[in-house]
């Protein structure tokens, strides 16, 4: 039941990011422009996502538990500390430079472009420098886990 | 082409999604954090593996009933999508989430951490698209 669960809330994101047009990097290109020919695309599709997920999370937080497992897994961390902030910086710029986050570009793996199979390469291996840097000192003493795992 | 009813119809298909995975498995449902745990130690490997199964499942099924693949194909070189690729892994490796995890889901539960996050790292790319067109004049 949960690997169906998984599949299926996997399969709609990715077909919410065909549909918004988020799995084309000119469009977000265009977004991030703001000098250059305006395209509010995206304005328009994160407007739609939190607008369907912040009365759900309101409504789902009544409960004590999800419906599959025996607590929410939410993130502990609760301070904004340089670990954020200087990796929001290269998210950022990494996004800017090619107009791909990470769900776009693991739904365009089917694109077979060369340059797409680059950056699924090199964003795994930034996830894994990520967690390196981590345990440097400069971070250690910061906000510990992802939002997720 | 895309227009703004399908862009948030998109939208909310990824808030429903969302919804779902806090709903079913009490999960934030952040691209990055949900990949990268896969691969690098994260728990509940099989939800995780079948959730990024879905995901690529995704544009074939929308190729097979839209007749387009929906698909757009990337605006700059091989060297610059590789840079660009180790700067969203290490980037959203260390915020701890990405578009998703903090410009959705952080958003949407009113957190502090991705509102900052969100902010920042927009404030980040649009100075970088800026930088590359209209300082450096490089245009795709």
């Amino acid at each position: 039941m949960k690997l169906l669960a998984g599949y299926v809330t996997g399969l709609i994101f990715g077909i919410g990011l065909l549909l918004g047009g988020m799995t084309d990097p000119a469009r977000i290109l265009g977004f991030l422009d703001l000098a250059g020919h305006w395209d509010p695309t995206l304005a328009f599709v994160m407007f739609g996502a939190v607008v369907v997920t912040a009365p759900g999370y309101r409504w789902l937080f009544r409960s004590a538990k999800p419906w599959l497992e025996a607590s929410f897994h939410l993130p502990a961390a609760a301070t904004i500390d340089r670990r954020l902030v200087i990796g929001a910086v290269l998210f950022g710029v990494g996004w800017g430079l090619a107009g791909y986050c990470p769900g776009p570009v693991i739904v365009s793996a089917w694109s077979g472009s060369t340059g797409v199979y680059l950056l699924l390469g090199g964003m795994i291996l930034g996830w894994w420098l990520a967690r390196r840097a981590a345990r440097n000192p400069f971070f250690a003493a910061q906000a510990t886990g992802h939002a997720v795992s | 082409m895309h227009n703004w009813p399908q862009a948030l119809l998109g939208g909310a298909l990824i808030g429903l999604a969302a919804v779902l995975a806090m709903a079913t498995v009490g999960r934030i449902a952040g691209i990055s954090g949900i990949a990268s745990g896969l691969l690098y130690g994260g728990d509940d490997h099989a939800w995780r593996a079948s959730f990024v199964f879905g995901l690529l499942s995704a544009a074939p099924l929308y190729a097979l009933f839209s007749g387009g693949s929906g698909l757009g194909l990337p605006q700059v070189g091989a060297a610059t999508m590789l840079i660009a690729g180790v700067l969203v892994g290490l980037g959203t490796g260390l915020s701890a989430g990405c578009t998703s995890g903090h410009g959705v889901c952080g958003i949407a539960r009113f957190s502090p951490r991705s509102l900052a996050a969100t902010a920042i790292f927009m404030i980040a790319a649009i100075l970088t698209v800026g930088m590359i067109r209209h300082v450096l004049a490089v245009q795709p």
